[in-house]
């Protein structure tokens, strides 16, 4: 990884939201972040920080109040087709079936979907998934649906993947098996991931840097590179330089309140 | 079905129906023993007789309701689903038309029941256009909440697609609705009977409304409780046809919901 290509640039990012009762509310303020290509990001922070906000401001789905984001040298003005997004929950099509929905994608894009099939069996066999083509999603659990879901975001090959807290509404064996397979995921495909989330080991365990935010307005506190080696093992966790990364982030998130 | 390896199906399906005979028999003794006038309240067998002995005229009354009551359904239908979808896309539609419906809603359908025999007249179509509107609120209701209900996560990916309006409505918005629009269609189904009732009370030759109405008049008791078997029936048969549409075309949503 060569520190100085840098991808995606976020320069002075401002956001204001508007709510109902028309009272402005601040979510990013003076966020300033540069990601070079194929790093791992993670970004933890308290809910109310903006994490989520950045990411669809990111994706081109929201606009930003001041400030730019820039993917490549290119400023980010409308959606961009060459990001996969993953939420917190899997939002599959229920009336679709595995396939399907991983190839919704496609569809929308007015691709041939018959070109993809290849690949989507190819992302299933990835996720450990390969004979689940045809079941809906009420058939899986939830640790599967987002297996399938993380498939879906992958199956238009996009350079950089969104992922809001993804693995948030699983338990914890699911989740600790999903970032094993996510950061194998990431090593086979090479792509550029910001991961949101607010549990600090998860952040740890999956980035290359940590982004550590402050809640109302959002702002980057301190970004924290993880020397970790790769590929992450589950044993590293009990490791003290893991403890003190930890334990670093953690001050950083409660001295700012 | 063995019913000892599923102790659940003797208690959901025959005590029902046991308790339905019994009360049958219990009816029937109590208007024997007490000896009730048939006029006041006629014993189930009573029923029967009477009603068998009108039985060459019940199929056509039948068939009258049954037509009026499925035609204004459908015309609902056609009423209410365009309408719940500009409702859903309109801010302005939903801002001005929401209103009237709600005024609407609340004037008692047999209050207006009068005025459609004075605009369209005497014959089937005005009990059809009294089933439809007495029908459409719950499609218009059930449609609008259903399109609304599509996660906003689906809607930012498609989004991040470039999705076009239309195949959000046609991908996304309209399956996400169907469970909510059965749901408004069984509602319906139920009320263009009752519809179709009241019109054939205001004024018709047939129908099974009118059948009720010409019954009373002559104090045919077991009749009129006859007829209103058959509307049972009538309701019963047409709410289960659009319960098994349902299963038909959203199987996903029925079965996850008989699972949890």
């Amino acid at each position: 990884m060569k520190p100085n290509d840098v991808f995606i640039l976020i320069r002075d990012l401002r956001k204001e939201y508007r709510t109902r009762s028309a009272e402005k509310v601040l979510a990013l303020e003076d966020v300033n972040l540069s990601i070079s290509e194929n790093e791992f990001v993670t970004v933890v922070g308290r809910s109310g920080c903006g994490k989520s906000t950045l990411l669809k401001l990111i994706a081109g789905i929201l606009p930003a109040s001041r400030g730019e984001i820039s993917i490549n040298g290119i400023p980010v003005s409308e959606p961009r087709k060459d990001v996969g997004m993953v939420f917190q929950s899997p939002v599959l099509l229920p009336w679709r079936n595995v396939i399907e929905n991983i190839l919704f994608p496609i569809e929308i894009m007015k691709f041939h979907t018959g070109e993809y099939q290849g690949k989507a069996r190819k992302l299933l066999d990835l996720v450990g998934l390969s004979g689940f083509e045809k079941k809906v999603p009420r058939e899986l659990s939830g640790g599967m649906q987002q297996r399938v879901s993380i498939c879906r975001s992958l199956i238009h090959d996009p350079n950089i993947l969104l992922m809001d807290e993804p693995f948030g509404a699983l338990d914890a064996m699911t989740r600790d098996e999903l970032g094993l397979e996510l950061t194998r995921i990431w090593q086979q495909e090479k792509k550029t991931v910001l991961f949101v989330t607010h549990s600090i080991p998860e952040a740890v365990f999956l980035g290359d840097r940590v982004v550590v935010m402050s809640p109302r307005p959002g702002r980057v506190v301190k970004v924290v590179p993880i020397h970790l080696t790769r590929p992450r093992s589950i044993d590293m966790e009990f490791t003290d330089e893991f403890k003190n990364y930890v334990l670093e982030i953690r001050e950083s998130i409660y001295a700012d309140s | 079905m063995d019913l000892k390896s599923e102790p659940g199906a003797f208690y959901k399906y025959l005590l029902p129906v046991f308790l339905i005979i019994g009360l049958l028999i219990l009816w029937q003794i109590l208007c024997t023993l007490f000896e009730i006038p048939v006029w006041l309240l006629p014993s189930p067998g009573r029923i029967i007789t009477s009603t068998v002995k009108w039985a060459r005229f019940l199929p056509m009354h039948t068939g009258v309701t049954l037509y009026e009551t499925v035609a204004g359904f459908f015309l609902s239908l056609v009423i209410g689903l365009p309408l719940a979808i500009l409702v859903v896309y309109s801010a302005v539609l939903r801002n001005t038309i929401y209103p009237i419906l709600l005024v609407f809603q609340s004037v008692p359908k047999v209050a207006i029941a009068p005025l459609f025999l004075i605009w369209i007249g005497y014959g089937e179509m005005s009990k059809v256009l009294i089933a439809a509107i007495v029908a459409f609120f719950p499609i218009v209701v059930n449609t609008a909440t259903g399109l609304e209900s599509v996660e906003p996560e689906i809607l930012e990916l498609s989004r991040s697609l470039h999705a076009t309006k239309l195949q959000i409505f046609f991908k996304i918005r309209f399956p996400w609705a169907l469970p909510h629009i059965f749901s408004g269609m069984k509602v319906a189904i139920s009320l263009a009977v009752v519809g179709a009732v009241i019109g054939e009370f205001v004024g018709s030759d047939r129908g099974l409304g009118y059948l009720i109405l010409a019954a009373s008049g002559e104090m045919n008791t077991a009749l009129i409780f006859g007829v209103m078997a058959i509307l049972a029936l009538v309701g019963i048969v047409t709410f289960t046809a659009i319960a098994l549409l349902e299963k038909w075309i959203c199987p996903w949503y029925i079965e996850s919901g008989v699972r949890e």
